[in-house]
């Protein structure tokens, strides 16, 4: 079994299969085109029983293959009293969205390499997290960490697709090296990365939320389904993630968030991204903007009135202290969006034009990062820097580059952090022999966490060579090449083990306490434009703000928030997974669209600094999911403005436009 | 895989005679495509033209211009008395994918791929184009329009090779290129249209809505008669399109849709034409 | 040389010479093969990327006779005699406007990018008839979000 959260998920299926892509026999050989003809010729004869597809409806009893009800994972949070709330609330809208899966189309498709040195297996490749393959290859195996040696390569990018399918990888490219006695190469192409690896949850979200005449939140009580696939994967996690954040980034009394991850036969669904949040806040944020045109109140004002002040607590009865001007935010969104100002022009205009509309949409939302509750704390990260017989120093960690930018901050952090050169540090290849396990490259949780254990290891190191706290430069240097003459062939390094920051409390039982140390903060804008003759939607301008404590490098955080704010006009707009018995029939790339430099405008980015005291580099929050948590929303609200008519449902293609605004009977029949 | 490499027309004329089975390779954007798994295609012979240098020209004659077989995509965006006389070929060529492509993928080569939702070929129709194919028996022309016979069938012998596409030099009143889809720069269009205008008359041609790009008959005739006094929305459009096309359900959109969008596209970029002589805008300028 | 470098059929090999890189190469290869198989796996020039092989995503962006295309939709033996550049021939000091514009995250992408953006810095009459981003199209970048791209290109220009 391949070791996750649950083990559920076989190595290679023998006698029963759960989705059409699950792996059941290996083949190799020196040539592709042999292994391609090979498995041609090869027929898995497999006994079709009906199958659970529509994780949105209750599976008949021939249809349950989890538990007594497929549900995969429930939970709960629950604040105040939801249901008297309600039943007091002078207004109660209701509302239903979905968000549809999305691929994460890295440029470098998955793959892994493996072979023997001697009794050691060694498996190189592209993943996120090293020390997730090697507890899988150790467990499978059933070889000691001294016999199995993991190391990642240059990683063409990941996205939380590279977080746990690469295990899978692994296993079946070191299961036909240690066979064949030969080095095995196993590289998917993209039509085979597209079909059979882990892809977004798709969610299921219903909203009913009590206000009062004004705008003011009274209840909120929602209800999350996603869609978790043929095995259990990190879908509890993605579920956790989901419900804390379904409530969005507002004050309200009574809160009720109940979540369910539901087994179907589909290929197994898994991280990205987000990991839940960017579907709950879909919803949440469209649902801001349905609330508001049925209480008739202007959406901005809506958030105004509602979004947390310090002293106020979230859904989990999180007590927000940050002093962070939330309302300010979005103020800067709409001063550098020009938005009063594009709403009077877009009236003009849409009066006007025979054919094309233009609209403004905002989303106001949140993200909190690193591990969720006790997360960070259990997994006991620990870091290492490295005096090098030079003088320079190297940073040991298990935290990879994926393009996020790891390589250049950790170096950024441990030469400021020992008045050295950059040049004169080094980040060791993260090879599970040599690095450290400091936790996998998920979650927002790089600089924020790992990055703040190597400045204290950087700290230790100092402590080691007896140095004042003060030392800097030259004389740390100095320092490191006299104790290497005086220790030869002895490593000299300082470490950090995590440390709770004080006044975090989480309880795992009844879901409620300090979700995560920090929430970075945002407020999005799109400008969109829609073409009445085919309901197509181009976004024509964006602006991304957001409080994030302390940005460490500009140009790195400045491309986390354009890259992750493409992705999600991407997820909103045009990438759709047509489905044919639970897998991707749309595997390839002319059929899977996603967004080219001509189909995004320039992403304008701001930064507003608030340090987070126990974020790395000073203060920095975690920052590479954020981004795509608001754009979907933002960019239907505006669709919403532009025609009037109401996306509950993502992505807004042409197609489901366009019987959107037929069924309404508007906005087509004034163009016609 | 067999790969037979002519370095003269004749030479693969001959080749071609004696193994109709060989597939001509022009610039492989459409024959590559997923190659490495394709493993039946690597069973085939092909016929490679690359070589053929006298195929690679466009010519401007007096009465016509004239697209070599292995005339790009790019060729025709780089000739400015192309952008002047035949926009919609550089419209159409402009929405092929991009430059990779556009700089590989060859006219000749879209139109014997035959596919329901090619790029060039309906403006090619648009402006009348005839195919010019040689073999060892002799030469053959076939107005474009008339090249299709069905779904990915077409009037070529297996030892023809198209050789030219040649058009004729018109003045035009009007025309106009669409390629809608969800994204701009994109493969395949989920309905493609090419409208022209001239003495000829009317030319409205579609892809992406039928098994093979064919003119738009009831819709020319709308257009040709006084019936088009008599359309007022783009639904009045709907029974001359249901007589012209077919599209279905697919990977990339709706019958339904490709129908509406269809009819929308059309009623609106020809809104100067339809409706009552009386309520009729001025004349639009023919676009660039 | 790697194993995929086995000729499935000898008799069926065909010998292949070309400009690559300013130099003549002649290569012994399957009819069958890419261009982008016979750089990466015959020649060892790894850095042409295959990131979906049906030309839409640019990563395998080489020049043929001077003009950006894909590698992966190109029989080899259609190169014959041909001039091929792949990344490996940019001077590395071509990069810096690239470095320097966050134009590059995980860097899959980037020499294809880098390929067509070098291309369009070489043209700048394109520029009137199309956009940076038009000419961008055919590189696929899930990173970046483009921006970092373009405003690379545009430093690039600039310094002309």
């Amino acid at each position: 079994m391949v070791a996750l959260i649950e083990e559920d998920q076989p190595v290679l299926a023998a006698g029963y299969v759960r989705h059409v892509h699950e792996p059941v026999l290996l083949v190799a050989h020196a040539s592709r085109e042999a292994a391609r003809r090979a498995v041609r010729s090869i027929e898995v004869v497999v006994e079709a029983e009906p199958p659970a597809l529509d994780f949105r409806v209750v599976a008949p009893a021939e249809q349950i293959q989890y538990g007594p009800d497929n549900v995969l994972k429930r939970l709960k949070i629950e604040k105040g009293d939801v249901e008297r709330a309600l039943a007091r609330a002078p207004v109660v809208v209701s509302g239903t969205y979905e968000t549809g899966a999305q691929e994460h189309v890295y440029l470098e498709t998955q793959g892994m390499i493996a072979y023997l040195e001697d009794d050691v297996l060694v498996v190189k490749g592209s993943m996120q997290c090293p020390y997730y393959v090697l507890k899988a290859l150790q467990h499978a195996l059933a070889r000691d960490e001294t016999r199995v040696r993991v190391v990642q390569t240059p990683t063409g990018g990941g996205f939380g697709g590279k977080e746990e399918f690469p295990s899978h990888i692994a296993l079946h490219a070191a299961l036909l090296a240690l066979k064949s006695g030969r080095p095995v190469k196993l590289i998917y192409d993209r039509g085979e990365d597209m079909a059979a690896t882990t892809k977004r949850h798709p969610a299921l979200v219903r909203h009913r939320t009590g206000l009062s005449r004004d705008g003011r939140l009274l209840a909120q009580d929602v209800e999350v389904v996603i869609d978790g696939g043929a095995y259990v994967t990190l879908s509890p996690v993605v579920l956790s993630r989901a419900i804390i954040h379904a409530a969005g980034p507002y004050a309200c009394e009574h809160v009720r968030i109940q979540g369910r991850a539901m087994f179907t036969n589909a290929v197994p669904f898994g991280a990205f991204r987000g990991f839940g949040a960017p579907q709950t806040q879909f919803a949440g944020e469209r649902h801001m903007d349905v609330v508001a045109r049925t209480l008739a109140v202007d959406p901005v004002e809506l958030r105004r009135v509602n979004l947390l002040k310090d002293g106020q607590t979230t859904a989990t009865g999180q007590v927000i202290r940050d002093s962070t001007d939330r309302v300010a935010v979005m103020e800067r969104a709409l001063e550098l969006s020009r938005y009063r100002e594009k709403q009077g022009e877009h009236t003009a205009f849409n009066a006007t034009h025979e054919t094309l509309r233009r609209g403004m949409g905002l989303a106001t939302f949140f993200h909190g990062a690193g591990f969720t509750g006790g997360g960070e704390v259990a997994l006991k990260s620990r870091l290492r820097v490295a005096g090098r017989a030079d003088g320079g120093v190297e940073v040991l960690s298990a935290n990879i580059e994926m393009g996020q930018g790891t390589l250049t901050v950790f170096t950024e952090l441990a030469a400021a952090r020992l008045g050295l050169d950059p040049d004169d540090v080094t980040i060791a290849e993260a090879d599970t022999s040599r690095v450290p396990n400091s936790g996998p490259t998920v979650a927002s949780r790089t600089t924020m966490i790992v990055g703040g254990l190597v400045e204290r290891a950087a700290d230790d190191l100092r402590r080691r060579l007896g140095l004042d706290h003060s030392a800097r430069g030259a004389d740390v240097k100095q320092a490191i090449r006299r104790w290497h003459l005086e220790h030869p062939a002895e490593p000299l390094f300082g470490e950090a083990a995590y440390e709770k920051p004080p006044g975090i409390e989480w309880d795992d039982k009844s879901y409620r306490g300090d979700a995560y140390g920090a929430f970075a903060w945002a407020a999005y804008v799109a400008e969109v434009e829609v073409d009445l003759r085919t309901c197509a939607t181009r976004v024509i301008d964006f602006t991304a703000v957001q409080e994030v404590g302390k940005v460490l490098n500009p140009t790195l955080a400045r491309g986390q928030v354009q890259g992750g704010v493409v992705q999600g006009i991407g997820w909103a707009l045009m990438e759709e997974c047509t489905w044919q018995d639970g897998a991707m029939a749309n595997n390839q790339l002319t059929n899977y669209l996603i967004p080219t430099s001509d189909d995004v405008p320039s992403i304008r980015v701001a930064f507003i600094e608030n340090p987070y005291p126990h974020g790395g580099g000073g203060g920095a929050k975690g920052l590479g999911e954020l981004p795509i948590d608001g754009p979907a929303p933002a960019i239907v609200n505006a669709v919403a403005a532009a025609t009037g008519a109401d996306p509950r449902t993502i992505p807004v293609t042409p197609e489901r436009l366009m019987e959107l605004m037929e069924i309404a009977d508007f906005g087509l029949r004034n163009a016609d | 895989m067999n790969a037979l490499l002519p370095e003269s027309i004749p030479e693969a004329l001959d080749m071609l005679a004696r193994d109709p089975a060989a597939v001509p390779m022009a610039g492989g954007t459409d024959l590559l495509v997923h190659w490495p798994v394709r493993i039946e295609a690597h069973d085939r012979t092909y016929l490679d033209l690359s070589r053929l240098e006298d195929l690679k020209p466009l010519t401007w004659k007096a009465d016509e211009l004239v697209l070599g077989a292995l005339t790009t995509y790019w060729d025709v965006i780089r000739d400015e008395r192309v952008g002047r006389e035949f926009p919609l070929l550089v419209q159409a060529a402009r929405q092929v994918g991009a430059i990779q492509i556009q700089a590989r993928g060859t006219w000749a080569g879209n139109v014997v791929n035959a596919s329901p939702a090619a790029d060039g070929v309906p403006a090619l129709m648009a402006y009348d184009a005839t195919v010019v194919l040689e073999s060892r028996r002799g030469r053959e022309e076939v107005p474009l329009d008339r090249f299709y016979s069905g779904y990915k069938e077409m009037r070529r012998r297996a030892d023809q090779l198209v050789v030219a596409i040649r058009i004729p030099r018109r003045t035009y009143s009007f025309q106009i290129f669409e390629k809608v889809g969800s994204r701009r720069a994109q493969a395949i269009a989920k309905v493609g249209l090419a409208v022209t205008h001239s003495d000829a008359g009317w030319r409205v041609v579609a892809a992406s809505v039928a098994p093979t790009i064919r003119r738009c008959l009831a819709v020319e005739r709308l257009l040709e008669t006084g019936a088009r006094a008599g359309v007022s929305s783009s639904e009045d459009l709907s029974p001359a399109i249901a007589q012209d096309v077919a599209p279905i359900d697919d990977i990339r959109s709706s019958a339904r849709y490709r129908n509406r969008a269809m009819a929308r596209v059309l009623y609106h970029d020809l809104k100067d034409f339809w409706g009552p002589l009386l309520e009729r805008r001025p004349r639009a300028d023919p676009l660039p | 040389m790697s194993s995929q470098s086995a000729i499935p059929n000898p008799q069926s090999a065909i010998s292949v010479t070309f400009t690559l890189n300013g130099s003549s190469v002649t290569v012994e290869i399957d009819p069958a093969d890419r261009l982008l198989d016979t750089l990466r796996y015959r020649l060892g020039l790894t850095g042409t990327k295959e990131g979906c092989g049906e030309g839409e995503c640019g990563a395998c962006t080489v020049y043929l006779d001077g003009v950006p295309v894909n590698s992966c939709l190109i029989p080899t033996y259609q190169v014959r005699d041909r001039k091929v550049e792949t990344i490996e021939s940019l001077d590395p000091r071509a990069l810096e406007a690239f470095e320097r514009c966050g134009a590059t995250q995980c860097g899959a992408c980037t020499p294809g990018v880098v390929m067509t953006a070098w291309w369009i810095r070489g043209h700048p009459d394109l520029l009137r008839t199309h956009t940076i981003r038009e000419l961008m199209a055919g590189n696929l970048c899930r990173c970046t979000g483009y921006d970092g791209i373009v405003d690379s290109i545009k430093e690039a220009l600039g310094e002309r």
